[in-house]
C-alpha cells in the first residue's frame, strides 16, 4: 500500500510517521517556515507553515501526513496570511534591516522577500528591549528575537546543555539565559555549540565576524529562501 | 540552606511536577519568589533555573519582585466594571495611599487588576492574598483599609468580608436530582462497567466546558486507545497508566457555576470522576482548581477525606478492587490553563502552553499517558446518569443537545445567580426568569462566545444554536457596546499565552486598533483593517483562545456596523502617523497629562 498526499494538486509520497513538512521537503515542495528546523523537535509556533488540510488549517511542521490528505499550500489566501504573520513578527520587535549585521543572511528577512512583503502594514510596537554583550564571543540582541525557540532546542537537544529558555506570557515573552546573573557570559555556552549558530535572525550573533562577508555577497542576496531551504533541509529530513 | 524550602520540597517529594504547588507556598510566605529560592529549588528539584523563572513569569500570581504583605487584586471583568469597579478601585487606592499596579512604599500593601475572579453575581469583587472579597462598597473598602493599616492578620478579619453566596435560583434536571454519595458507584457495579458506559453513550452527554465533545466516546477512546490499537490485548491495555482530570479552571469571564457546583455538590463531581476512573481503569485523578478558588480548597480536601473514609475513594473502592485517588492542584492565574492540553502542561509543573495536536490528551495526556479531561458539570451529569439511566437524561433537551445546561447569569438583571435549563430553552425565558429589563443584548458563552442583540431572544440554548460553557452576561440599553468589546479584547491580549505569532502579536494589534477607533483617531480604512486583523487571528491561531479572541469584535461588527463607522473621522486621507500617540512617551517622562500635553491630528476647522 503506497501512502500519498496531494499538495496543491500534486501527488506526494510519504512514509509512516512523517509530518506534512517532511514529506513536502523531500518532494521538493517548499512550505515557508521560521521556527522549524529538521534537526530539532518541531515547535509549531511561528505559524508560517500553516497549510489547509482538507479545508482545515494545520501547521505542516507538526501535523502528520496521512493517506489521502488534500493539502493547499501555495495559494493566494495563504500567501497573504503568511505575509501578515511575517509583518506581525517585524512590528513586534525592532528590525532595522539596513543597519543590522545579519542582513542578507537573515531568514526573517528572506521569508519576507519570498512572500513579497513590501511594508510593515501594521503599526510598529517599538518595544524597549536590551542587548546582552557580556559574553566575549557572542551577543544577544533581544530586539530581533522572534521566540522561535531554535536556540532553546539546539542547546537541549544537540549541545546537551540548557542555556536558553523563553519566559513570560503573551507579548511579554522574552529570551532568558541560564545563569544566576541573567547574563550570557555566566552561562556554559561555548562557541562550538549549535545554539550559538542556529538563530534565524540577528538575535544571537557571533562577535567580530559581522562584515567578513560583504553585503551583496550574502546567502539570500542571490538566492531565494525556498531554494536554500530545500537544498539544505532535504538531506536532513531524509536522514 | 533555607529550611522552609527544604521542607517544602521534601513534602512534595522533590517532584518537578509539583512546582506550581511549591511556588504558591513560596509566594505566600515571601510575597515573591526570591532569587535565592530559585537557586535552591533548581538544586533540590533538579530542574534548571530557567524552567523555574519561566513558570514564575508565566502565571499572574507569581512574582519575581515583592508584592505587598496584603496583596489586593480587583476583578476587571465586565460585570465588575458595570458595578462601578473603576471608581471603587480609585477610591481603594486613595484610602490605601498606593498606586494601582504598585506596592506601597512600606511594603505593606499592593493593589492591582486581575482577570475575572468568578464572582460576577456578587461583585465588585477582588482577592486579598488569594481569598475572595465580594460585594465591595466604599464602607467595605474603608473597613478593609483600616484592617490593613492596623496589620490585622487575615484570619481575624470579619468573615462577612469573605462571604461567598451560591445563589442557586433555578434548579432543574441535575440540581433537582442530587444523588447520595456512593449511589452512582453502586449503580455502576450493579449494572456493569461497559453497560454503564453504554448508558452515558445513550444519554448522548456532551462536554459542558464549551466544545461539546461526546463524553462517552472520549472515555471509550481513552480506554481503547486510537483505533489502530483497538484490538490490542486486554493485558496490554491493563498495563497502561491512565488519568482522570476535572477541569475547574473556569476562567471564562462571567462564569461561576463550577464554583457553586464544587461548593455545594462536590461529592457528586468526585463521584463522576471516580466513575470515569473505574470505566477507563485509572488510578489517579486531578482536580485542577483555578487559583481564584483557593477558598474552596480546604473544604474540598475535607470532602475527599470523607470519601476515603467511606470507602468511595482510595484503595479497593466499595471492595470492588479498584484503586483511585484524587489530588487537588491549584492554578496560579492563567486563563489559558483551562485549555485541556495547557492544563495538562500546568499539572506537570510547566508553563500553560497548549500542545500540538495530534496526539490528543485521550491518547497522550498527563505524563504522556491517556487522559480524560472533562468539565466539572460533565462529571456531575455522568454521575447522575449512572444512577438514573441514559433515557432519563436523553428525554430532555433537543435533537443534538441532550439534557440540561447550568448557566451563570449575571450583568443587568434583578436576580443574578445559577439557573439550570433544558437545552432548547429560548433566551427570552432566561431573561424573564432572572428579571432583566430594557435589554440591549446578551453575551452568550463569555468573551469567546457571541454577542446577540435584542432581536435574537427567540434563539435557543443548544450546541446547534447558542452554545455556552455557562457564561450568560446581560446588558441593558444604557451600556456602551464598544466599551464592552474593549474590555473583552483587553482580556484576551492579557491572557494570550504568547506561543503563536497570530495570537501573541495579533491580540495586541487588535487592542490598539480598537482603541484607535474608539478614541476617534480612525479613518476610512480602519474598520476594514480591524476586520481583516480579526480574520487572520481567528483563522491562523494555534488554539481556542486565539481562534475566539476576535469574536467580540466580529459578532458586534456584524450586528452594529454603524457603531464602528460613527467613530471614524471624516477625512479624505489616511493619517499614517498618530501625532498625539507619539507624544505618549514624552508625557510619561514629564509626568503630564493636561490638555497642553496633547495635540490633535487635524485642525478642528478641517474636520
Ligand atoms: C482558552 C480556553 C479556555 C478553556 N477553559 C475551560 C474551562 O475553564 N473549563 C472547562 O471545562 N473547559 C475549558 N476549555 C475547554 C477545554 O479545552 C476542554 O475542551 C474541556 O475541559 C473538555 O471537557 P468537556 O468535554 O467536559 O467540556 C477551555 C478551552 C480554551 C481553548
Ligand atoms: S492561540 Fe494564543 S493562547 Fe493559543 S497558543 Fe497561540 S498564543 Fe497561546
Amino acid at each position: 500500500m503506497s501512502n500519498s498526499i496531494t499538495i496543491d494538486g500534486k501527488p506526494i509520497p510519504f512514509s509512516e510517521g512523517q509530518t506534512i513538512m517532511e514529506a513536502a521537503t523531500a518532494a521538493g515542495v517548499y512550505i515557508p517556515h521560521l521556527c522549524h528546523h529538521p534537526e530539532y523537535t518541531p515547535h509549531g509556533s511561528c505559524k508560517l507553515c500553516n497549510v489547509k488540510v482538507n479545508g482545515r488549517i494545520c501547521s505542516a511542521c507538526t501535523y502528520p501526513a496521512m493517506d489521502g490528505q488534500d493539502i493547499l499550500n501555495n495559494t493566494q489566501e495563504l500567501t497573504d496570511d503568511r505575509q501578515k504573520i511575517t509583518q506581525m513578527l517585524f512590528v513586534e520587535g525592532n528590525h532595522f534591516c539596513p543597519s543590522c549585521e545579519k542582513t542578507g543572511n537573515c531568514q526573517l528577512q528572506a521569508v519576507a522577500y519570498h512572500l513579497n512583503m513590501l511594508d510593515d502594514h501594521f503599526p510598529l510596537f517599538y518595544p524597549t528591549r536590551a542587548v546582552d554583550a557580556s559574553h566575549e564571543a557572542l551577543m544577544i540582541d533581544h530586539n530581533r528575537c522572534i521566540f522561535c525557540t531554535l536556540c532553546v532546542r539546539a542547546s537541549q537537544q544537540k549541545d546537551h546543555k540548557d542555556v536558553f529558555a523563553i519566559s513570560g506570557r503573551g507579548l511579554n515573552k522574552h529570551l532568558i539565559v541560564n545563569a544566576q546573573s541573567g547574563l550570557l557570559k555566566d552561562t556554559d555556552i561555548s562557541m562550538n555549540d549549535q545554539a550559538a549558530h542556529i538563530c534565524p535572525t540577528g538575535a544571537i550573533l557571533i562577535k567580530h565576524t559581522a562584515y567578513q562577508v560583504p553585503i551583496g555577497e550574502r546567502l539570500y542576496d542571490h538566492k531565494q529562501i525556498d531554494q536554500v531551504s530545500l537544498a539544505s533541509e532535504t538531506l536532513k529530513h531524509d536522514k | 540552606m533555607n529550611r522552609f524550602i527544604q521542607d517544602l520540597s521534601e513534602k512534595n517529594n522533590f517532584q518537578p511536577t509539583h512546582l506550581l504547588r511549591i511556588l504558591r507556598e513560596v509566594q505566600a510566605q515571601y510575597h515573591h519568589i526570591p532569587n535565592a529560592v530559585i537557586e535552591q529549588l533548581a538544586d533540590l528539584l533538579k530542574i534548571s533555573r530557567t524552567h523555574i523563572v519561566s513558570v514564575i513569569e508565566f502565571y499572574s500570581f507569581f512574582h519575581l519582585t515583592p508584592r505587598g504583605h496584603y496583596d489586593i487584586l480587583i476583578s476587571d471583568s465586565i460585570t465588575d466594571n458595570m458595578l462601578g469597579k473603576e471608581s471603587l478601585m480609585t477610591y481603594f487606592a486613595q484610602q490605601l495611599k498606593v498606586t494601582i499596579g504598585e506596592v506601597r512604599q512600606d511594603g505593606l500593601v499592593s493593589l492591582a487588576n486581575t482577570s475575572c475572579t468568578g464572582m460576577c453575581d456578587q461583585g465588585p469583587a477582588g482577592l486579598v492574598n488569594g481569598y475572595p472579597l465580594t460585594r465591595l462598597t466604599r464602607p467595605r473598602i474603608d473597613q478593609i483599609s483600616t484592617l490593613i493599616n492596623q496589620q490585622i492578620p487575615l484570619e481575624e478579619w470579619p468573615t462577612a468580608l469573605f462571604h461567598v453566596d451560591d445563589n442557586i435560583k433555578q434548579p432543574d434536571l441535575l440540581l433537582n436530582n442530587l444523588i447520595q454519595p456512593g449511589d452512582a458507584l453502586k449503580a455502576l457495579y450493579q449494572r456493569g462497567l461497559p453497560e454503564t458506559l453504554a448508558e452515558i453513550s445513550q444519554a448522548e452527554l456532551r462536554g459542558r466546558g464549551g466544545a461539546g465533545y461526546n463524553t462517552a466516546w472520549k472515555w471509550h477512546l481513552c480506554y481503547e486507545g486510537p483505533e489502530e490499537n483497538a484490538f490490542c490485548e486486554v493485558a496490554a491495555q491493563k498495563k497502561q497508566q491512565r488519568y482522570v482530570v476535572c477541569n475547574a479552571d473556569e476562567g471564562e469571564p462571567g462564569t461561576f457555576k463550577d464554583r457553586v457546583l464544587l461548593n455545594a455538590y462536590a461529592h457528586q463531581v468526585f463521584e463522576g470522576m471516580t466513575l470515569c476512573a473505574a470505566i477507563i481503569d485509572a488510578e489517579q485523578g486531578f482536580l485542577y482548581l483555578r487559583g481564584e478558588y483557593l477558598h474552596l480548597y480546604e473544604k474540598l480536601q475535607a470532602v475527599l477525606n470523607e470519601r476515603r473514609q467511606s470507602g468511595l475513594l482510595g484503595p479497593n473502592i466499595l471492595n470492588r478492587g479498584h484503586n483511585f485517588d484524587i489530588e487537588i492542584c491549584l492554578g496560579a492565574g492563567a486563563y489559558i490553563c483551562g485549555e485541556e492540553s495547557a492544563l495538562i502542561e500546568s499539572l506537570e509543573g510547566k508553563m500553560g502552553i497548549p500542545r500540538n495536536r495530534p496526539p490528543y490528551p485521550v491518547t497522550q495526556g498527563y505524563l504522556g499517558q491517556p487522559t480524560v479531561v472533562n468539565n466539572v458539570e460533565t462529571f456531575m451529569a455522568a454521575a447522575a446518569i449512572a444512577v438514573n439511566g441514559g433515557q432519563w437524561f436523553a428525554r430532555v433537551g433537543t435533537e443534538k443537545s441532550k439534557g440540561s445546561k447550568i448557566l451563570s447569569v449575571c450583568g443587568d438583571c434583578d436576580r443574578p445567580g445559577i439557573y439550570e435549563y433544558p437545552f432548547g430553552t429560548p433566551i427570552q425565558t432566561v431573561l424573564d426568569d432572572c428579571g432583566a429589563h430594557d435589554v440591549l443584548g446578551v453575551q452568550i458563552g463569555g468573551p469567546s462566545g457571541v454577542f446577540i442583540s435584542n432581536q435574537e431572544f427567540a434563539r435557543q440554548l443548544a450546541f446547534e444554536d447558542l452554545a455556552t460553557g455557562g457564561s450568560f452576561i446581560i446588558f441593558n440599553n444604557e451600556r456602551n457596546i464598544l466599551e464592552i468589546v474593549n474590555n473583552f479584547i483587553h482580556f484576551f491580549a492579557h491572557e494570550s499565552c504568547g506561543f503563536c505569532t497570530p495570537c501573541r502579536v495579533g491580540t495586541s494589534l487588535l487592542k490598539n486598533q480598537l482603541t484607535k477607533i474608539m478614541d476617534g483617531h480612525g479613518s476610512a480604512g480602519d474598520v476594514v483593517a480591524l476586520e481583516e486583523l480579526c480574520q487572520i487571528i481567528k483563522k491562523q491561531s494555534h488554539c481556542g483562545l486565539g481562534q475566539t479572541a476576535a469574536n467580540p469584535v466580529l459578532s458586534t461588527l456584524e450586528r452594529y456596523p454603524e457603531l464602528y463607522q460613527q467613530q471614524l473621522k471624516k477625512i479624505s486621507y489616511e493619517p499614517g502617523f498618530d501625532l498625539d500617540g507619539a507624544l505618549e512617551t514624552a508625557r510619561r517622562l514629564a509626568n503630564r497629562n493636561d490638555a497642553g500635553a496633547h495635540l490633535t491630528q487635524v485642525e478642528e476647522t478641517y474636520e
